[in-house]
C-alpha cells in the first residue's frame, strides 16, 4: 500500500475506535446513574437460610404480607415445586414492597410482569427485591427458571388495589 | 503437459498424506456435530409448535418419555454443547495445521482428543435419552441428574484440552523451524481460541469435580448452589466466545478470500483475539445479576468489563467490513454503500457467512442490554434471552459453520457442492426464518414471557403473547426448511457430487499483514498473565467468600 492510503486507513480506524470506546462508556455511566441516583437496584448478598429449618426462621415461618411502616410492606414468599406460598398477594396502591424470597427445594425464578422485579430464588439463600406499585390491577408472577415437570404451572399474582 | 499433470497429482497425493489425520478428524468431528444438530434442531421445531398449542410430544413418547423438557434439554445440549464443541475441535484441528502448513505434532494425541470426547458424549447420551438428565445444558443444581451426565460432559471438556496441548507442541516445533517469523494468522487465532477456552473451563471442571460429580454419586449429602452457579458461569460466559471465535477465524482469514479481496488488517485482528483471551473470563457474573448471595458491587464490575469486551467485537466489525469493502471496490463497486452489491453474492460460502454477520450485529447489541446491570431486570430469563442467543450462537456461529462446510466438505471429499443454488436458498431462508423467530422471541420477552417454559401448557399465557406467538412458529418452520435443504445438499455432495474439486484452502492474504505485526502480538504468556490478574481481581474476592462460607446442605431433587 502507498503511504498516503495507509494514513487514510489510520484515519478511518480512529474514526471507528473513538465511538467504539465512547458507546460502552456512555452505557456504563447510564447504568450507574439509574442504579444509584434513580435507585433501580439488583439483588445482592443479604444472607443465607437453612431450607430445612424455614418453619423456625423469621420471616419464612410466616409467609405473607406485613406492613413495616405506613405504605411500606414486606412480602415473604416461599417457592417450592410448583407453587409460590402465598400464591396471591394483595397490596394497597402506591406502596413500596420488598419481596423476601427463598426456596424449599430447587432453584425457581420470580418475575413480576410489568415491573422491575426479577430475581432468582435459590435454596439456602435469601433474595430481596423492592419495587413500588403505582398502577392498580393484577400483576402476573411467573417462575422463570426451569424447576421440573410442572414448571409451566408455577405462577402467582399481585393484586394492587 | 504430462509432466505437469503428474506433478500436480503427486502434490495432491502429498497433501492427502501430510494432512490425512487432520482431514479425517475434521470430517468425523463435523459429522458428529451435524448429526447432533439434526436432532437438536428438530426438537426446536417441536418447541415452537408447542408454543402454538400443537403438541407433538405424545406421538414420540416411546423415545422421548420426558416430553417437552427432555426435548428442550436435548435441544440445548445437542446444539450448543455437542454441535459447537465437536465442530470447533474438528475445524480448528484442520485449519490450525493447514495455516501453519505443518501437521499436528502428535497424531496419536489428536485421535485421543476425539476418543475422550466421544466417550464423554456416549456416557452423557445414556441418561439424556433415558430422561435421567432433564436438567438443561446449564445443569443448575440442586436439579440432580444421573452422574453419568456430569462425568460425560467433563470428559468432553477434558478431551478438548488435549488439542491445545497438541497445538502448543506443534507451534513450538514450527517456531524452531521458522525463527523470527510470525505464526500464520489462522493458526495464531486457533491457538488463542483454545487457550482462552482452556483457561475458561477451569470453572466448569472445578464445579464438576469438586461439587456435582461427588454429589451425584452420593459421596456427599448436599451441595452449595451459588458456589456451583458461580463456577458454572466462570465458564458459561467465555463458552460463547469459544463458539464465536472459530466463526471469527473464518470471517478474518477465509471470508475476505471468498469475497475476492484481502483482509484489511492482520495486526488489528490479532489485537481483537488477544483482547478476547484477556477479557472473556473475568465477566461471567453478568449472567448472575439477579442471583442472591453475590454482592451487587461485583456484579457492576462484571457489567463494566462486559462493555469492554464489546470493543474487540467492534474491532472485528470494522476490520471485516473494511475487508469486504476492499473486495467490493476491487470488483468494480462504487459509492458509499453500493459497493455491497458488487460482492460475490452467488457464492454460497460467502453469502452464508455475511448473512450470519448481519444478524450477529443485532445479537451483539442485544447482548449489551443483557449485560447492562439493572436493565437486565427487564429481560433476565425471559424469551428475550433465547431470542438473543439464537442470533449469536444460532446464527453468527451455526450459520457460519454451515457456510464453512460449503467449501470444506468439497475440499475434504474432492467433490463439488451438489447444488450452489440450494445452498444460497438455504442461507437466505435461515436468515429470514431466524430474523422472524428471534425478533418475536425478543418482543415476547419484553412482555414477560419466560424462557425454557412449556408455554403450550401454561395456564397464565397473556393476551399480548398470544398475538405474537404464531410468528415464532413461522420463523421456526422456515428454519426447518432451511435445515432440510442444508442436510440434503451436504448428503448429496458427499454421495453424488461431481468429482474433481481440487481447490486449495481459501486463506486470505492481508493488506496489512505479518510484516506490520509486532512480536508482542504473536505471544501468549504476557497476555495470559494479564488474564490471570484480571480473573484474580474480578473473581477472587467473590470466590473466596463463597468457598469459605460454603454450606453443602442442599440435597437435590429430580422433579421431572
Amino acid at each position: 500500500m502507498r503511504d498516503n492510503s495507509k494514513f487514510v486507513g489510520y484515519l478511518f480506524e480512529v474514526a471507528w475506535i473513538l465511538p467504539s470506546v465512547a458507546i460502552p462508556v456512555t452505557l456504563f455511566v447510564a447504568v450507574v446513574i439509574t442504579a444509584f441516583a434513580v435507585g433501580i437496584r439488583v439483588p445482592t448478598d443479604v444472607g443465607r437460610v437453612d431450607p430445612q429449618a424455614l418453619a423456625q426462621t423469621v420471616p419464612f415461618d410466616n409467609p405473607g404480607i406485613r406492613e413495616m411502616a405506613p405504605g411500606v410492606y414486606e412480602a415473604t414468599v416461599i417457592a417450592q415445586t410448583f407453587a409460590f406460598t402465598p400464591g396471591e398477594i394483595e397490596i394497597p396502591l402506591d406502596s413500596k414492597v420488598t419481596f423476601t424470597l427463598t426456596s424449599r427445594d430447587v432453584i425457581h425464578g420470580f418475575k413480576i410482569e410489568g415491573t422491575d422485579v426479577n430475581g432468582m430464588i435459590v435454596p439456602g439463600q435469601i433474595t430481596k427485591v423492592t419495587t413500588t406499585f403505582r398502577r392498580p390491577g393484577e400483576y402476573l408472577i411467573v417462575c422463570h427458571e426451569f424447576c421440573g415437570a410442572g414448571h409451566h404451572l408455577m405462577f402467582g399474582k399481585v393484586i394492587v388495589k | 503437459m504430462a509432466r505437469a499433470i503428474t506433478s500436480a497429482r503427486s502434490m495432491v497425493a502429498e497433501r492427502v498424506d501430510r494432512f490425512g489425520t487432520e482431514k479425517r478428524l475434521a470430517a468425523i468431528n463435523i459429522i458428529i456435530a451435524f448429526s447432533a444438530l439434526a436432532v437438536g434442531g428438530l426438537m426446536g421445531v417441536f418447541q415452537v409448535l408447542n408454543y402454538n398449542n400443537i403438541d407433538l410430544y405424545p406421538a414420540v413418547k416411546p423415545v422421548l418419555p420426558g416430553g417437552y423438557y427432555q426435548g428442550l434439554t436435548l435441544h440445548g445440549v445437542l446444539n450448543v454443547l455437542v454441535f459447537t464443541t465437536f465442530y470447533i475441535i474438528g475445524f480448528l484441528t484442520f485449519i490450525f495445521a493447514k495455516s501453519l502448513d505443518k501437521p499436528l505434532a502428535s497424531p496419536a494425541m489428536a485421535w485421543a482428543t476425539l476418543g475422550v470426547m466421544s466417550t464423554g458424549l456416549l456416557l452423557a447420551a445414556i441418561p439424556l435419552l433415558l430422561n435421567q438428565a432433564t436438567v438443561m445444558f446449564t445443569f443448575y443444581p440442586p436439579l440432580k441428574a444421573s452422574s453419568l451426565y456430569y462425568i460425560g460432559l467433563t470428559l468432553v471438556v477434558a478431551g478438548t484440552w488435549l488439542l491445545l496441548l497438541n497445538m502448543v507442541l506443534t507451534r513450538n516445533a514450527w517456531i524452531k523451524e521458522n525463527p523470527g517469523k510470525r505464526t500464520p494468522l489462522a493458526s495464531f487465532m486457533a491457538i488463542t481460541t483454545m487457550t482462552m477456552w482452556s483457561v475458561a473451563t477451569i470453572g466448569i471442571a472445578s464445579e464438576m469435580l469438586f461439587l456435582l460429580i461427588p454429589w451425584s454419586l452420593g459421596l456427599v449429602p448436599g451441595t452449595d448452589i451459588i458456589l456451583a452457579r458461580t463456577l458454572f458461569w466462570f465458564t458459561g460466559h467465555p463458552i460463547v466466545y469459544f463458539w464465536l471465535l472459530p466463526a471469527y477465524i473464518s470471517w478474518y482469514s477465509l471470508v475476505p478470500n471468498h469475497a475476492g479481496g484481502k483482509l484489511f488488517s492482520e495486526p488489528m485482528a490479532r489485537v481483537s483475539f488477544i483482547l478476547f483471551l484477556i477479557l472473556s473470563a473475568p465477566i461471567g457474573m453478568h449472567h448472575q445479576i439477579t442471583d442472591p448471595g453475590i454482592s451487587e458491587a461485583w456484579k457492576l464490575v462484571h457489567a463494566l468489563f462486559t462493555f469492554v469486551v464489546f470493543f474487540p467485537s467492534l474491532l472485528t466489525f470494522f476490520n471485516v467490513v473494511a475487508s469486504l469493502e476492499y473486495s467490493g471496490r476491487k470488483r468494480g463497486g462504487k459509492g458509499w454503500l453500493t459497493w455491497i452489491f458488487s460482492l460475490p453474492w452467488g457464492k454460497p460460502e460467502f453469502t452464508t457467512q455475511v448473512l450470519a454477520m448481519l444478524l450477529f450485529a443485532f445479537g451483539g447489541i442485544g447482548g449489551l442490554v443483557n449485560a447492562s446491570y439493572n436493565l437486565n431486570l427487564v429481560v433476565h430469563n425471559t424469551s428475550w434471552v433465547s431470542g438473543h442467543f439464537h442470533l449469536t450462537v444460532g446464527t453468527a456461529v451455526a450459520l457460519s459453520f454451515m457456510g464453512i462446510t460449503y467449501w470444506l466438505v468439497p475440499y475434504l471429499t474432492g467433490r463439488h457442492l451438489w447444488s450452489r443454488k440450494m445452498a444460497l436458498t438455504q442461507a437466505w431462508l435461515w436468515f429470514v426464518g431466524m430474523g422472524i423467530f428471534s425478533h418475536f422471541m425478543h418482543e415476547l420477552g419484553l412482555r414477560g414471557m419466560p424462557r425454557r417454559t412449556m408455554i403450550g401448557g401454561a395456564p397464565y399465557v397473556l393476551d399480548s403473547w398470544k398475538l405474537l406467538l404464531p410468528f415464532t412458529m413461522i420463523g421456526g418452520l422456515i428454519m426447518f426448511v432451511s435445515a432440510a435443504l442444508y442436510y440434503l445438499n451436504i448428503i448429496m455432495t458427499i454421495s453424488a457430487g461431481k468429482k474433481g474439486y481440487n481447490e486449495p484452502v481459501p486463506f486470505a492474504k492481508a493488506l496489512s499483514g505479518p510484516e506490520d505485526t509486532p512480536q508482542i502480538l504473536d505471544r501468549f504468556v504476557p497476555w495470559l498473565l494479564v488474564s490471570a490478574v484480571l480473573i484474580l481481581v474480578n473473581y477472587g474476592p467473590t470466590l473466596f467468600n463463597l468457598v469459605t462460607n460454603a454450606r453443602f446442605n442442599i440435597p437435590g431433587l429430580s422433579p421431572w
